[in-house]
């Protein structure tokens, strides 16, 4: 049996789910229920500054998009930081801990961007027995407006003079979460290693509006006739996510900083996918919030099964595997050569790979054969571009196939030449320059 | 002694009876239902609907919520949408080829789905969907009321000529309102279908005028532009046994027609031992429905083997499930009639291959206090032959436009050769020869 615990900035947790700063983590009941269910840490809901607490909408907060049968893809929200008096939270906290010593427990934190709230708060988390803190520097609705949240994470200079008040106060490791709202980045992430944070998680929701009320005619969630832009997060925000914390775990100023991963983790193989580009662990919300804490029980099981299955022994045996495979388009081999293949046994004759390849694409997929309904794809003008994988509705269906040897019946060019990318192509134009 | 009784069973265990086959789906359903849908190229179950229905298209807008306007893209190809959802063997048309059934054995229930939004545009919208044509002056006669007649009317009012039905019974809707099962068409179903289509307007319905004796061929051809027959088939083949008038050999379709016509099913004649002879679509349905009146054993007997049936295996399934024996390889050899009223029947064992069927001698005698016929409707081949249409096997050869040998006169549904006999199949008919007469009459 595979070895899923977790040990990320010196915190062990039983397995690497930890249940993001969010609604799921706002109080002692909801944490509780989730150490029960098994989750391998919690990062506490964001706790502001002493004096009386943010107030939310008393309308809707939450927005959403739908997959087929009603499947949800995207969550959006118009939250605030907790609701609830600090010092509740803090007795929580700590009793929380003790009852749960095995469980992480990072609490998030947002005070105004001056030294001395960051100092008080600082002192008041190390008196809970937490394991570190985690500074919410994402959020982008409500405490944006107040100089908080997102906009000191749109800011690096701003990421760097926080992240050293909270280094120079308090012992704890500093995780500071980043926004997504950003135009690259790996500058806030560089910011906060210069600044001396542990480590960084990502990404936080993003700017959106779900969807419009037609009847309204004002943006969801409607809070009397009126909407706002929300925080975008579930399965739709994953690529994005998954994107930028390959970035910053190939940037060579931040590499080796370890990273929360973050954004749309539903299953087991989201989370590994994470864990492969680099990810110590991941953190999840929608997921929970969708189906309950019970999720991460097939999250923990599929994990370890898959690691039997590869020989993993522990979550360090694949941890990053995929960092180094990611890489920049202009270093892709542009002479692998590949094309679509329909496997007849498993095709149900839908028709769809034929007319997004026809409509959209290459013309490059039958719909009929000696005039009968059959879908076959037709060398001489794949482009192997895999559309039709995508849009088959059967898995494994059609794959893309490796032409290994003779000519690509498309370019009529051998296939078995040697690597050679963007950089050394004749029609590259810098290439010629460099030639001259 | 037969033992026929009125009222087998009590009011309310009969109107359990008789509610809908498949309840109508909720809104819930139909989004959940239509999500499945894969909205495939050039779609099988587009190609297999006899009047061509754009399933994947009307299935689509279910799911983006405009089931009205998904409704419209049924009409547009089947005005009788409404009624082919509830009637049409889609296990054997669209279903069976829907690529779900070829993936998980489990088809987009697209029957149901179609009710939904046909249902749904019946209940919320007060307008009819198509607009008539401004008047061309040109008449058009069409020879029954029923799924043929009323298609091809509408049709050909929304083109904007005038049309009048001749219809034989005294209320339209054809077998939509004297055929088909009760639990199919419940609520009076059919006759609200039939104020829907004539809402389009010009169209005019004369009742009780039936082709060949209220009016001539002769006499329509010479009054209007066009004629259209869509008249089915008015008669009904007879076992040829002595004691086929006897009491208790019953006509199925006729026994459906009053049943279908009944404001009591309590006053309906059910007998305690039901035999009823046949393989198709009638014979289920006279099966499962005395069944459902309270016949404590119904038997189908079929004179070949399960594979020949008409009936498809979803029809026959319902059968038994609500009870019914179906008996294969039996044909009528006798009937025991005693004071006047059956008793009992004697059928022949059957062997057969290749189509050639022999009785083998060994008979068995089962007792029946009702016998049903459900062995074919005949057309009025004499009526036909007289008024000089040409006929293949007793019915009218049509073109693939459904014009007779009669350059005036075109034919559809159930009394044209080479059709299916379903209702779906009826309505294409009508479009066709609709689509036809008018180019005629605009060339």
């Amino acid at each position: 049996m595979a070895d899923i615990s977790a040990e990320f900035l010196g915190i062990k947790s039983p397995n690497p789910f930890w249940l993001a700063s969010a609604p799921p983590t706002d109080k002692a009941y909801n944490v509780e229920r989730a150490f029960e269910a098994g989750w391998g840490g919690v990062v506490w809901k964001t706790l502001g500054e002493a004096g009386p607490p943010v107030v939310n909408v008393n309308g809707p907060r939450y927005g959403a998009i739908w997959g087929a049968d009603r499947r949800l893809l995207g969550l959006n929200n118009i939250e605030l930081i907790t609701d609830r008096d600090l010092e509740i939270n803090l007795k929580e906290i700590t009793e929380v801990k003790k009852r749960w010593p095995d469980r992480a427990m990072i609490v998030s934190l947002m005070v105004p961007c001056e030294e001395e709230p960051w100092k008080k708060i600082l002192e008041r988390v190390a008196e809970t027995g937490a394991d570190g803190v985690e500074l919410n520097f994402g959020c982008p609705h409500g405490m944006s407006e107040r100089g908080m949240g997102s906009a000191v994470g749109q800011v690096p200079e701003y990421i760097q003079m926080v992240s050293e008040w909270c280094k120079l106060h308090s012992d704890l490791p500093v995780i500071v979460k980043l926004t997504p709202n950003i135009t690259d980045v790996r500058y806030p992430a560089r910011a906060a290693k210069a600044g001396g944070a542990d480590a960084v998680s990502l990404i936080n929701t993003i700017n959106s509006i779900v969807s419009i009320d037609l009847d309204n005619m004002a943006p969801n969630p409607t809070i009397d006739g009126k909407g706002t832009h929300g925080g975008y997060c579930g399965p739709a925000v994953k690529p994005i996510a998954l994107n930028m914390v390959g970035e910053i775990a190939r940037d060579p100023e931040t590499v080796g900083m370890p990273i929360s991963g973050i954004g749309g983790i539903t299953t087991w193989r989201d989370a590994a996918e994470y864990i492969a580009l680099g990810c110590g662990n991941v953190q999840v919300c929608t997921a929970a919030m969708t189906y309950g804490f019970k999720i991460v029980q097939e999250m923990m099981a599929g994990l370890s099964n898959w690691m039997d299955e590869k020989g993993y022994a522990s979550i360090e045996d694949f941890r990053g595997m995929a960092m180094p495979n990611v890489t920049d388009w202009q270093y892709l081999n542009l002479n692998y050569v590949t094309k679509a293949k329909i496997n007849q046994d498993l095709c149900i004759k839908c028709g769809r790979c034929h007319i997004a390849c026809e409509d959209t694409s290459h013309q490059a997929i039958t719909n009929l054969v000696d005039g009968k309904r059959r879908f076959e794809v037709i060398d001489e003008e794949c482009v192997g571009c895999n559309l039709c994988v995508n849009v088959c509705p059967v898995e494994d269906c059609i794959t893309m196939e490796q032409l290994h040897e003779g000519v690509d019946p498309r370019t009529k060019q051998p296939v078995d030449q040697p690597y050679a990318n963007w950089t050394t192509h004749p029609n590259n134009p810098s290439v010629k320059e460099a030639a001259e | 002694m037969a033992d026929i009784q009125k009222g087998r069973l009590a009011a309310d265990r009969l109107t359990d009876n008789f509610t809908d086959l498949h309840p109508p789906m909720s809104a819930h359903e139909a989004l959940v239902e239509a999500d499945r849908c894969y909205f495939c190229y050039d779609a099988p179950c587009m190609q297999a609907c006899p009047t061509g229905i754009d399933i994947p298209l009307f299935i689509r807008q279910i799911a983006t919520e405009n089931p009205n306007g998904s409704a419209k893209t049924i009409l547009e190809a089947n005005i009788m949408g409404g009624m082919c959802a509830r009637v049409c063997p889609t296990e054997t048309l669209c279903e069976e080829v829907c690529v779900r059934e070829e993936a998980e054995g489990k088809p987009v229930k697209i029957g149901q789905l179609q009710r939904y939004a046909t249902d749904h545009l019946m209940k919320t919208v007060s307008d009819h969907p198509f607009e008539r044509a401004p008047d061309t002056g040109k008449r058009v006669a069409v020879i029954g009321a029923g799924p043929a007649g009323l298609s091809c009317a509408h049709r050909l009012s929304m083109y904007g000529h005038s049309v009048t039905i001749f219809e034989a019974r005294e209320k339209p809707g054809g077998l939509n309102e004297f055929g088909i099962a009760a639990y199919k068409s419940t609520d009076g179903f059919a006759a609200k279908e039939v104020d829907f289509i004539l809402e389009i307007g010009g169209i005019e319905i004369r009742y009780e005028t039936p082709l060949g004796e209220a009016v001539s061929l002769d006499e329509l051809t010479a009054g209007y532009d066009a004629v259209f027959l869509g008249m089915g088939l008015p008669g009904v083949n007879d076992l040829g046994l002595d004691g086929d008038d006897a009491d208790g050999c019953i006509d199925a379709v006729e026994y459906i027609a009053e049943l279908r016509q009944t404001d009591d099913l309590g006053k309906l004649e059910v007998g305690r031992n039901v035999a009823v002879i046949g393989g198709g679509m009638t014979a289920i349905d006279i099966a499962t429905q005395i069944k459902l009146l309270g016949a404590e054993n119904v038997t189908i007997f079929y004179r070949r083997g399960q594979e020949s049936m008409n009936a498809s295996d979803y029809e026959q399934e319902v059968a038994q499930t609500n009870g019914v024996t179906i008996r294969h390889w039996l044909q009528p050899r006798s009937l025991e009639v005693s004071e006047g009223a059956i008793s009992a029947i004697t059928l022949e064992y059957t062997s057969g291959s290749n189509g050639s069927l022999k009785g083998t001698g060994e008979t068995v005698t089962v007792p029946a206090d009702q016998v049903f016929k459900a062995i074919g409707q005949s057309p009025a081949s004499l009526l036909l032959e007289e008024a000089g249409l040409q006929l293949e096997k007793g019915r009218i050869s049509v073109d693939k436009n459904r014009r007779t040998s009669n350059p005036k006169v075109w034919a559809g549904g159930d009394c044209v050769a080479g059709g299916e006999d379903l209702t779906v199949v009826s309505v294409e008919d009508g479009k066709l020869a609709a689509e036809d007469i008018h180019r005629a009459l605009s060339a």
